[in-house]
């Protein structure tokens, strides 16, 4: 059987393109028009085997499995959720409630992403829009510590460079790009203006841009390495731009001065207002984290690193954020949905994962789940089953659930879970 | 089934204004006494209490987008403010903008048992739907905003009336909304351009309309579509000392068509002394008297902690501008826009206390009980769970001028609020707090205790503060089932989600993939939400 199903999204990243023409056959994906090289990968090489969950690595029923999964995570102390990012929006419900009903810690890879983003905004607020306003208004785009043109393949087509909008009729001809990053990218070989800033220097730079923007005086004459006049022609473009828009990534949160570098970006945004329209996009990597952020603050008030120990939500970044707790072996059990810690986290972290029992939720093989103790073959979303992933912007974009795969979803597995530990 | 038996009750909407009457229940609705098994049924004895229909709140932000970043943005607003998970319901936060389920218990808790969110951009109403779908025990629908419209604008343009009439049709079913709303017209269009309009002629940049010829042709479509509720405006100037004036001048531009004109208070001031606006309550009250077509909410202030939340982006900016609170905006393509900044309003602030007393003025000065509901534009003139405090205000007028003699001095000086003698009935509570608002919605079995309306029944204790009589209900029934005791939640049960999908063109919405192509950045299929991914849903009827 073949057939060919049109407006599905991809949830790969943050960009959640939902224009893509897949062909079918059977249960395979074996075309993904208009997808980026990464999307193509996610959806012509999903494992479509329908498979038993495992129990210490032995095939068991769904049913033990799930009677397992609840028996860890009620005789632990200190449960931890984490992960959530790669799953939809049903399943994220479901993981917070889990949370709640057994005084757990719930963590999402937020905190070792843009969590310093959220902390941000919290200080200072955040000035955005969302992707079409960028395709349609903005003449300038500032990329400041990211490189969408690795990491988010179709973002400069779909919204920031090239595309055609309603007052940018020409594309490209019709926007400024600069790009500051502490190296040369991709990004910045298509940027009118690549301003390159020593390594832990953003921080300065941003301040000193703020002055200039102000019309201050400004001592120096040069700031992480790059020319305060040239930086006084940048705070003159911006101010003089009809609507501005900055996008940033990880090079400001994950440097020295994380989210005080990026309250220093979201300060510049919202002073540039004074003057004309301006925005700023982070730039969210996984495709459904910005999902994992609104669920978690629409139930518990928070975005990330949220203790429900006491009885009620307690925000603690850095104090309940995944690596703090499971580095300071303050985590006894571990529920992990659609996402790979074990790779990823630092050592001591990762080391004490793998010495307490851990439950894995994921359509996919990964490292943690090849060393947890119950492991469940999840459908994917957006594939297999029918969501909802929530684009960088916060635009909620539906998953559709283009084959009927005999696997369970996140969401029925957290259904039954809850249900066996209420 | 059930019987809330020998209580006083208030059902304005039936006449019943105090009368010892029995109310029985089946299947989640008001029956007549033969249809219940009474030997079976159980009883609630309600002898020498009040008995009213639930409460229903026709202007609230609730959930959505721009609640959820205002619940995100303020962590200082959580703390202090938690609720505990029991056996059987979730934990929370609260302050002024409480967490999904919180924001179900404290409603429910006070009482109320219907709330419409306010605004709500069509691009994301599928996280508004979501949302909705953990706020237990309310009923609820989303209002969906059209005032910066491009795809209407064009059409206004245009002159294409039929196009524009069903576009909307399309759009409130496809974002299964419930109401046209329309934020400052125009205006946050113009903020995209980092401007604003301030008369009801100026010109919107890029369309050539104005903020009048928006107003009017939602208002004639609104007729057209026979849509259950009214176009449910927030005018231009909000905030402004031109406000009341433009108020005026929109009822004035309307006259003869129905409309609701949103949290008044916010829009009812004139020119004062040096920088310090005045109240022009008096005027605007004149002008909805005049008016029969037209109901109002008042949004009224409440001193303490609050956080506004509006689709007016440049309102937003000027509040983050004044107040240099931090600031969240948010620009939607082809369509709205908004903001967040957190507030404090004292009592020690004259421009508070004018907002504050303009509120009051407007309450006491509109006639007609009917055209004038209970609101605090929640989270932005206060909390909802303040609407006790502001009964016993309309109530109570010793309370009122106690609480007047405590605001500031330049706000006192030549009010008319001290000559305003009335004072509300337990009978005019009941319509200005639910057969008010459930009238002016079209929700035929909300806001009555007739046969066949839906089991929504609050029962008071009399007791003189009005404050405590309101905060903490008795007892609380949603849809037949005990909900609430001496104001706590007992149980938990889903709400249901009130849409309208009026019939359109089939052709017409041809026109509108076309146009969605080039001016959105998702595919047409992927925008419409379909009835069966809401939660409990019930579709409202048009004409």
């Amino acid at each position: 059987m073949s057939a060919v199903v049109e407006h599905v999204a991809c949830t790969f990243c943050g960009c959640v393109c939902d224009d893509i023409v897949v062909e079918c056959e059977g249960s395979e994906i074996i075309k993904a028009r208009r997808a980026c090289a990464v999307g193509r990968g996610v959806l012509t090489g999903r494992d479509s085997v329908v498979r038993r969950p495992t129990v210490r690595g032995r095939e068991v029923e769904w049913q033990e499995a799930v009677g397992e999964a609840a028996s860890i995570l009620e005789q632990a102390d200190s449960p931890l959720i984490y992960g959530l990012s790669s799953t939809s929006i049903e399943a994220q419900r479901r993981a917070v409630e889990l949370a709640d009903w057994l005084g757990a810690v719930i963590d999402t890879t937020s905190s070792v992403c843009h969590g310093p983003t959220g902390l941000a905004m919290q200080a200072v607020g955040e000035a955005t829009c969302t992707l079409g306003e960028v395709r349609d208004r903005a003449d300038l785009i500032v990329f400041w510590g990211c490189n969408p043109a690795d990491s988010h393949p179709r973002h400069f087509g779909r919204f920031s460079l090239s595309p055609k909008g309603a007052l940018t009729p020409n594309g490209r001809k019709d926007r400024t790009v600069v790009v500051v990053d502490v190296r040369p990218t991709r990004t910045s070989k298509a940027a009118d203006r690549f301003f390159q800033v020593n390594v832990g220097t953003d921080y300065e730079v941003l301040s000193v841009l703020r002055s200039l923007v102000k019309g201050r005086d400004v001592q120096v004459d040069t700031v992480g390495g790059v020319s305060v006049s040239e930086l006084r022609d940048l705070a003159d473009r911006m101010k003089e731009s009809r609507y501005g828009v900055a996008f940033m990534g990880m090079g400001l949160t994950m440097s020295r001065g994380r989210h005080l570098n990026v309250g220093e970006l979201f300060s510049l945004v919202a002073e540039l207002n004074e003057y004309t329209r301006f925005s700023v996009i982070p730039m969210r990597g996984h495709g459904n984290v910005a999902g994992a952020d609104q669920v978690l603050t629409w139930q518990s008030g928070y975005p990330f690193a949220v203790s429900f120990a006491r009885g009620y939500p307690q925000f603690g970044p850095g104090e309940f954020s995944a690596v703090d707790m499971l580095s300071r072996r303050e985590v006894d059990a571990a529920l992990v949905v659609a996402s790979d810690p074990a790779a990823h986290f630092p050592h001591a972290a990762a080391e004490h994962l793998g010495r307490i029992p851990t439950i894995v939720l994921d359509p996919a093989p990964s490292v943690t789940a090849s060393c947890a103790r119950v492991v469940f073959p999840t459908a994917y979303y957006g594939i297999d089953a029918p969501g909802t992933a929530y684009r960088m912007d916060n635009v909620p974009i539906p998953l559709q659930g283009i084959f009927a795969s005999g696997r369970p979803t996140d969401e029925q597995i957290l259904d039954q879970i809850i249900e066996a530990v209420k | 089934m059930l019987g809330v038996l020998g209580g006083r009750v208030y059902d304005p909407q039936n006449g019943i204004a105090g009368e010892v009457r029995d109310i029985w229940v089946k299947d989640g609705r008001v029956v007549s006494p033969e249809e219940v098994d009474q030997e079976q049924a159980e009883i609630i004895d309600a002898s020498g209490l009040v008995v009213m229909p639930g409460g229903v709140d026709i202007h609230s932000h609730i959930v959505g987008a721009k609640v959820n970043a205002g619940r995100k943005f303020r962590p200082e607003d959580h703390r202090g403010n938690e609720r505990e998970r029991t056996e059987t319901l979730r934990s929370g936060v609260g302050g002024t903008v409480p967490t999904t389920h919180l924001t179900g218990y404290l409603y429910a808790e006070m009482g109320y048992t219907t709330v419409m969110e306010a605004a709500t951009a069509p691009l994301v109403a599928r996280h508004t739907h979501e949302e909705l779908a953990d706020v237990p025990i309310l009923d609820s629908g989303a209002f969906i905003t059209l005032g910066n419209n491009h795809f209407l604008m064009k059409c206004i343009r245009d002159g294409r009336q039929e196009t524009a009439r069903d576009y909307v049709a399309w759009l409130l079913g496809a974002t299964k909304g419930y109401a046209i709303k329309i934020v400052n017209p125009g205006g946050v269009e113009n903020w995209k351009w980092h401007s604003n309009v301030s008369e009801l002629d100026d010109e919107v940049i890029g369309f050539g309309v104005t903020p009048r010829q928006i107003l009017e042709m939602l208002a004639w479509i609104n007729e057209e579509l026979g849509l259950p509720h009214v176009p449910h405006i927030h005018g231009i100037n909000l905030g402004r000392s031109s406000s009341a004036r433009t108020t005026i001048e929109a009822m004035a531009t309307l006259d003869g068509r129905r409309a609701h004109f949103c949290h008044l208070q916010f829009l009812s001031y004139g020119e004062g002394k040096g920088s310090l606006q005045a109240s022009e309550a008096a005027a605007v009250a004149e002008a909805v008297n005049s008016h029969p077509s037209m109901t109002v909410d008042v949004g009224q202030l409440v001193f303490g902690s609050a956080t506004t939340m509006t689709s007016d982006g440049p309102l937003q900016h000027n509040m983050h501008q004044m107040t240099r609170n931090k600031w969240l905006n948010d620009d939607v393509e082809s369509e709205t826009g908004g903001g967040v900044v957190p507030a404090l309003y004292k009592r020690t602030n004259p421009i508070n206390s004018v907002m504050w007393l303009t509120g009051m003025e407007l309450f006491l000065l509109i006639d007609d009980p009917w055209r004038v509901f209970l609101t605090t534009d929640h989270p932005n003139a206060g909390c909802f769970t303040y609407y006790p405090q502001v009964i016993r205000l309309l109530m109570d007028r010793g309370y009122r001028r106690q609480v007047f003699e405590s605001i500031h001095a330049r706000a006192r000086k030549g009010a008319l609020l001290p000559e305003l003698d009335r004072e509300y009935s337990l009978h005019e509570i009941a319509i200005i707090s639910r057969a008010g608002p459930a009238r002016a919605l079209g929700l035929k079995n909300k806001g009555h205790l007739g046969i066949g309306a839906d089991a929504d029944i609050t029962v008071y204790e009399d007791v003189g503060n009005k404050e405590q009589m309101f905060a903490k209900p008795r007892y609380v029934i949603k849809a037949g089932v005990l909900v609430a005791r001496d104001g706590t939640v007992v149980e938990e049960r889903p709400g249901r989600t009130l849409y309208v999908a009026p019939p359109y063109d089939d052709e017409s919405e041809k026109n509108i993939r076309e146009y969605f192509n080039q001016a959105y950045t998702i595919s047409f299929d992927n925008y419409s939400i379909g009835a069966d991914s809401l939660r409990h849903a019930e579709r409202i009827g048009c004409g």
